[in-house]
């Protein structure tokens, strides 16, 4: 069995290539004039809220905007 | 799973030891939207229950290979939140390939390409459109259609010279200080993205 092209350098640091493709994206959008820069982070705007549970009860929830 | 179910019990009535032996995907001709053997296959041993239908009767069928070479592909160039082109007649497309840039002519050897941060361009008798795009896929099929995406494309206009600079020189000096693999990779990740905007607005 003939092996694989080398193995890119963000895999063998333990990055998935998930992870490599959105730093990409990114880095892209960090660098984009003004109108479309902020399009472009406001679309990618996630919002979520985090709570740990324990004993089987939900802690308060830390939310991140 | 079905479709292929015609095909292996013909095999197994005549030689048993020679079921592992499948046709290419690339010389399937264009897929029927429902398997006429399996329905007769079907009705013979089960004739009072409908045939179930199979997920191919539900999707359009795979165009077939054309006998010759068509004159202009199809592009496909989706991102997640738009599709920037769709099904468009055009005569070439140059993609940022991992091995470099890859000219996509009609007639081009099915082929799946993973797609570095760089320039595609969209050549159409005399117009070029040029998109940056941060990474993604291309997916060339044996009927001259080519799927790209990407997770991020902008055309060059949309760059800013002065942050692509200021983040080219930044991550340059992170990369110098780095001390974890991860650290090496992220800074590695800033200069190969900046340096290929670079030299996409100045190239």
């Amino acid at each position: 069995m003939a092996s694989n092209a080398a193995v890119p350098f963000w895999r063998t640091a333990g990055m998935t290539y998930i992870t490599y493709s959105n730093i990409c994206a990114n880095l892209v959008r960090n660098c984009l004039k003004e109108p479309y820069k902020t399009e472009a982070l406001s679309r990618e705007k996630v919002h979520f809220s985090i709570s740990k549970w324990t004993n089987g009860k939900p802690e308060k929830p830390t939310s991140d905007v | 799973m079905f479709r292929q179910t015609s095909r292996l019990l013909a095999r197994t009535t005549g030689a048993a030891t020679s079921r592992r032996s499948r046709a290419f995907s690339t010389d399937v001709p264009a897929t029927p939207a429902q398997d006429s053997n399996f329905i007769e296959s079907w009705k013979k041993v089960i004739p009072n229950i409908d045939p179930p239908k199979t997920p191919s009767s539900f999707m359009t069928p795979r165009p077939a290979t054309p006998a010759s070479i068509p004159s202009k592909i199809t592009v496909n160039f989706v991102l997640p939140y738009a599709s920037e082109l769709s099904a468009k007649e055009v005569d070439m497309v140059i993609v940022p390939a991992t091995t470099g840039q890859m000219g996509v002519l009609p007639g081009h050897v099915p082929t799946i390409a993973e797609l570095k941060p760089g320039v595609l361009s969209v050549h159409e008798g005399n117009d070029v459109t040029k998109y940056f795009l941060s990474s993604g896929f291309a997916l060339i099929h044996a009927n001259s259609v080519a799927d790209i995406v990407a997770v991020e494309a902008v055309p060059l206009d949309h760059i800013d010279p002065a942050l692509v600079q200021k983040g080219l020189a930044e991550f340059t000096q992170k990369l110098g200080s780095a001390t974890t693999d991860l650290e090496k990779a992220e800074a590695q990740i800033g200069v190969d993205v900046h340096s290929a905007m670079n030299s996409a607005i100045t190239g």
